[in-house]
């Protein structure tokens, strides 16, 4: 009887061992395929400053455009972006452009200083999609004339390379305007911002000194200097890494720089 | 001699337990310091706050676009007041009800506010439409500007909208999930799963994605 009862608890305690274990497995496998259903769209590849998916520009337009694209960047490190695509997947053009702008991370981490045109000829539809950076320069009315008046009666005739350019046109002429008075506004930051910062630096490093010092042997033998291994290097967090080689023209190693947009800008149709 | 004996037997259980407890302790301190578990159910709810203050932000800008766009439609629609006046009124609720971070966890209050928000959203969808019968106001500067800031503001909501639901999900996924959850109730009693917006048909297109 009793030998009985003990194997019963056995079993008994096995089972209380194995149920949360499978309870993990079940979670878990749900989590995974939660996961796996949220995918995204699939979304081209960024291969330059004008991606062009949908195969809409010759390449001497293209170049053309890529150009001065890369000279006002040069000049005001904003990343303006040319996208064309073949099909917007059964997605709004503003979802789409959100989610492209997104995944390609137009402008500068810290700035969000891009601005992207998407073109999508086979559902006829138009979308200029502004980083947070640039919100306050290309603002949801002005992009909706810019498009209104410089893109849409080019596309409508056909001319898509003469539409596409007029656009990017205008958006770099608006951001040229905007672009000195933005370029005082961010020195002035950067000038009181950086004592404090030297200041708060210089306390941690000085904290770190003590305790290394006080941990290696403490006050009699002062063995600092081996202690400390740590080197800070102050300075402001999240460097430009939207790297591109000068040499290469289109393409070669474009990428952006982790900028975000929240969905400013417009969008028309033709 | 009865001494040693028994102290033998009664020293080695002793001795084991404190290597397993050990080995428990660090592998559960390795556990939650490797992942970065701990910190992980006050770094999603900070995440999912601040989503919620960027849709507030983002229909609070919506309402004071509002005023703006009835004193101009206003001018050259006067037939049109049924409409302007439901529009008016659904602002004046919707900016009444008003949710801050720390009450998204209340389902009643979320509801309220989504209905109040849905209730303009179709207020404005309406006086949009009627626009249309009005060419004088189709072609008005102010309107045109004052549309494509509504429209950029609906569309940033929407943007927002997403990115609250995702940061939502993540966080709620923390909290219900084994690590998460014993985290959440060993060190974080306050954390509660949040209330996320459930899709109408007027704000949100379902996107048919081809995979």
């Amino acid at each position: 009887m009793g030998s009985g009862e003990a194997r019963r608890r056995g079993a008994g305690a096995s089972a209380v061992l194995l149920r949360p274990i499978a309870t993990l497995v079940v979670l878990l496998a749900v989590f995974a395929a939660a996961q796996a259903g949220a995918a995204e769209p699939d979304l081209p590849k960024l291969t330059g400053r004008v991606t062009d998916a949908a195969g809409l520009l010759s390449a001497e337009a293209r170049g053309g455009i890529e150009a001065r694209l890369k000279a006002h960047e040069d000049k005001t490190t904003d990343q303006v972006v040319v996208a064309t695509v073949p099909t917007l997947q059964g997605l709004t053009v503003e979802d789409y452009a959100n989610r492209l702008f997104r995944a390609w991370g137009l402008g500068d981490k810290a700035k969000n200083n891009g601005a992207l045109l998407l073109v999508a000829p086979a559902e006829r539809k138009v979308r200029i999609e502004v980083g947070y950076g640039l919100e306050g320069a290309l603002t949801d009315a002005l992009t909706k004339v810019i498009i209104t008046t410089a893109i849409i009666p080019k596309f409508k005739a056909g001319d898509f390379a003469g539409g596409i350019g007029a656009g990017i046109d205008a958006m770099l002429a608006v951001l040229d305007r905007d672009a000195d008075a933005w370029q005082r506004r961010a020195t002035v930051r950067e000038d009181s911002a950086d004592p404090g910062q030297v200041v708060i630096w210089l306390i941690v490093i000085l904290v770190l000194v003590f305790v290394v010092w006080r941990m290696s042997g403490g006050s009699g033998r002062g063995r600092v200097g081996r202690g400390g291994g740590f080197i800070v290097v102050p300075g402001a967090g999240g460097g430009w890494s939207g790297g591109f080689s000068d040499g290469g023209g289109f393409g070669g190693g474009f990428s952006g720089g982790g900028g975000s947009s929240g969905g400013g800008g417009a969008s028309g149709d033709w | 001699m009865s001494a040693s004996a028994m102290s033998g037997p009664r020293l080695r259980p002793s001795f084991l337990g404190r290597v397993l407890t050990a080995l428990a302790a660090m592998l559960v301190a390795g556990c939650l310091s490797g992942c970065g578990a701990i910190n992980r159910v006050p770094t999603l709810e900070e995440q999912a706050k601040s989503s919620w203050s960027e849709v507030q932000n983002q229909y609070q800008r919506r309402a004071d676009l509002i005023p703006n766009l009835v004193e101009t439609v206003k001018g050259y629609a006067k037939q049109e007041q049924e409409t302007l006046t439901r529009v008016v009124e659904a602002r004046a609720k919707a900016t009444s009800v008003t949710i801050d971070a720390s009450t998204i966890t209340d389902p009643e209050k979320f509801r309220q506010y989504q209905d109040a928000q849905n209730q303009l959203s179709g207020a404005l969808g309406r006086l949009l439409s009627t626009v249309e019968a009005y060419p004088d106001l189709k072609s008005n500067q102010n309107f045109l500007a004052l549309q494509s800031q509504l429209e950029g503001t609906e569309n940033r909501i929407t943007v927002a909208r997403r990115d609250y639901i995702g940061a939502v999900r993540a966080y709620n996924t923390e909290v219900r999930t084994i690590p998460g959850r014993w985290i959440a109730a060993v060190f974080y009693p306050d954390a509660k799963p949040m209330e996320t917006f459930t899709a109408t048909p007027e704000s949100e297109r379902p996107p048919s994605v081809k995979f």
